[in-house]
């Protein structure tokens, strides 16, 4: 059987099947228990996190193991891993809208929640790292009393103009989508109390023709807009690195070598999500094994040029004749963190090809280890980046070892649980599949 | 004397329907009729006689703001208000400055977008004398609807109905104010 016969929506559901199935999931489907474990484990996982920043806010970020010539540590590390995460939504939901891909449609809506709570955890390292969190707001251009103004010309604040629109474009472009959907619940709404706040948040929508036509419009200019700036983004921060002249760091490579792996990372993440999301909601007949397959494809294709990334940072070292870029070069084959490295090949170049195989692509149980192990890979990737750059750079009586601490541990296993219970609350109270966009693709099977 | 209904409403099983009843209510005359549909269906705005939105060129609008704004905030910042010569290089880095103006523009042209869509919508509007049909709660499920409103100078009770029963509705109702 070919891919192309497996259809992006399993025949037999009609505009009120889809309407109700989806609707329920958040209206009537019962508590159960699965759920309630994950949502109780990652909620304490939560408020560990959140115990963890007050104690930082009140140590300092001397509790982690950063320091010279180690400064960034794991911070900037999850920092990058998260955003590269937060590409996949906007890029299943802007791009692929584009490209007019409709296995892009019962995708779309969850993975934009995936995005916006990725960037939200991404959002959140730098200032935790900052040392004095509470002067963040210094690095917004407003006319203060010391008469100070942000450094236009680094690449850190060029970061908080990217992230801060990406956070703001990916917040709107996931709200206008969804308006729609939050018109259904509140008229499917069972008691009285949803039906007020799926009201209010719905903020009247009605449905008549000439506000479907002007949503049309502005869903697809946001999407249009979103395209460049989720390139955009993913290669400021690239340029946080590239900039600076630190060996391991200094190269043109940079920017697109880092979309790519964002896009890598996040569709290795959308798969950790969707599988189990199918299973435990029976979703199976609208995110189909097609779905699964093209992702598994995307995978394939973004990992090759990460590893075709790894190959060009490699070849320009020596290429170069830069002694510095060579010992580099080595030492991440051979020095401190070489372990880390070689993990960091196996996880997202070697183990990512069982992927030219169908079979593997259409095994779920193996695509949902294979999204972990990349996933896992990309961090590692980002570590090997920011960490064992940094610790090796041009003078040996520089060079030193970063160890993470305990609590660096906890920071990332607390981002971690926030972005799942922040996803385990999105899929029991909003529609986690666009509910119109699946009627319209009811609508165009029908036509054939 | 009880008050004028708000309009008459005609329930469709099919799209189709829908955009051949509204083709029908605009060849009558009707400038101000309504049709809700669960999802955008294509050409029922176009029967209606909407002409297309002029969301693009505002948008387009902000964002040519946005990047200039973005753009001149950073010349001012870094050439007037806070000039800092280092090694004699220029203080006007144009290129150092394009990043933050791409993300200004796109900021911008969003948040056009996104408020422009809803202000041409007439947004939020919570209150709706639509809501009150019986069935209505089914444009956002299955059914598509037709109304013909009284203040339509096109309308005229009578001719209005006759109109909506021509196109085979699955019922016809008065919508109160």
């Amino acid at each position: 059987m070919s891919d192309g016969d497996t259809p992006v929506l399993r025949p037999g559901w009609g505009y009120a099947s889809v309407t109700d199935k989806i609707a329920g999931l958040v209206l009537t489907r019962p508590l159960r228990w699965p759920w309630l474990a994950a949502f109780l484990a990652t909620l304490a996982g939560t408020l560990v996190y959140l115990g963890a920043m007050t104690f930082l806010f009140i140590k300092g970020v001397g509790i982690w193991g950063v320091d010279i010539p180690v400064g960034w540590g794991f911070a900037l590390a999850n920092f990058v891993w998260w955003v590269g995460i937060g590409h996949a939504g906007t890029f299943i939901s802007a791009v692929l809208l584009l490209l007019r891909q409709k296995w892009r449609t019962s995708i779309n809506r969850f993975a934009e929640a995936m995005t916006l709570f990725a960037a939200g955890m991404a959002g959140l390292f730098p200032i935790l790292h900052l040392g004095r969190p509470w002067f963040a707001y210094w690095l917004a251009p407003y006319p203060d009393r010391m008469n100070l103004w942000p450094q236009w010309r680094s690449p850190l604040v060029w970061d908080v103009f990217a992230i801060g629109t990406y956070l703001i474009v990916s917040a709107l472009f996931w709200y206008l989508g969804m308006l729609p959907d939050l018109a259904t619940l509140r008229d499917r709404a069972p008691t009285r109390a949803k039906q007020v706040a799926y009201g209010l948040l719905a903020l009247g929508w009605r449905g008549e023709s000439r506000h479907w036509a002007r949503h049309e419009t502005a869903y697809l200019l946001l999407a249009g807009l979103a395209t460049p700036l989720v390139v955009s983004v993913h290669s400021v921060v690239a340029m946080d690195f590239a900039i600076g002249n630190t060996p391991g760091y200094h190269s043109t490579i940079f920017p697109p070598y880092f979309v790519a792996g964002a896009l890598f990372s996040g569709f290795a993440m959308v798969l950790t999500l969707a599988i189990p999301l199918r299973r435990a909601f029976a979703l199976e007949d609208f995110i189909t094994a097609r779905h699964l397959d093209n992702a598994a494809k995307v995978l394939l294709a973004t990992g090759s040029l990460v590893a075709y990334g790894y190959l060009v940072e490699n070849f320009m070292a020596f290429f170069s004749g830069d002694r510095y870029e060579i010992a580099m070069a080595v030492d991440r084959w051979t020095g401190a963190y070489a372990p880390v490295y070689w993990a960091m090949m196996a996880c997202n170049v070697v183990l990512p090809q069982v992927l030219w195989w169908r079979a593997a692509r259409r095994s779920t149980l193996l695509l949902f280890a294979l999204s972990i192990v990349v996933n896992l890979g990309m961090w590692m990737e980002r570590l090997t980046i920011v960490v064992q750059s940094t610790s090796h750079d041009f003078m040996p009586s520089a060079w030193g070892l970063f160890v993470p601490t305990r609590w660096d541990w906890i920071f990332l296993a607390g981002s971690i649980s926030m972005f799942a219970w922040l996803f385990l609350t999105f899929i029991r109270l909003l529609p986690a599949i666009s509910i119109s966009e699946m009627r319209e693709l009811v609508k165009e099977q029908a036509d054939g | 004397m009880a008050e004028a209904p708000w309009g008459l409403m005609a329930e469709y099983e099919t799209p189709e329907a829908l955009v051949a009843a509204a083709q029908a209510a605009h060849d009558a005359g009707h400038r101000h009729a309504e049709a809700y549909a669960p999802y955008p269906v294509e050409g029922l705005a176009e029967a209606l006689g909407f002409r297309g939105s002029r969301l693009p060129a505002f948008v387009l609008a902000g964002g040519v703001l946005g990047g200039l704004g973005g753009y001149l905030l950073q010349w001012y910042a870094a050439v007037r208000s806070y000039p800092v010569e280092t090694g004699a290089r220029p203080l006007h880095s144009w290129p150092m400055f394009v990043p933050v103006s791409f993300e200004t523009t796109i900021l911008c042209a969003c948040l056009v977008a996104f408020f422009g869509v809803l202000l041409a919508n007439g947004l939020p509007r919570l209150a709706h004398p639509i809501f009150d049909a019986p069935d209505f709660e089914l444009a956002s499920r299955n059914r598509f609807f037709l109304v013909l409103r009284t203040d339509d100078p096109a309308f005229d009770t009578a001719r209005a109905s006759a109109l909506l029963d021509a196109t085979n509705p699955l019922r016809r109702v008065e919508v109160p104010r």
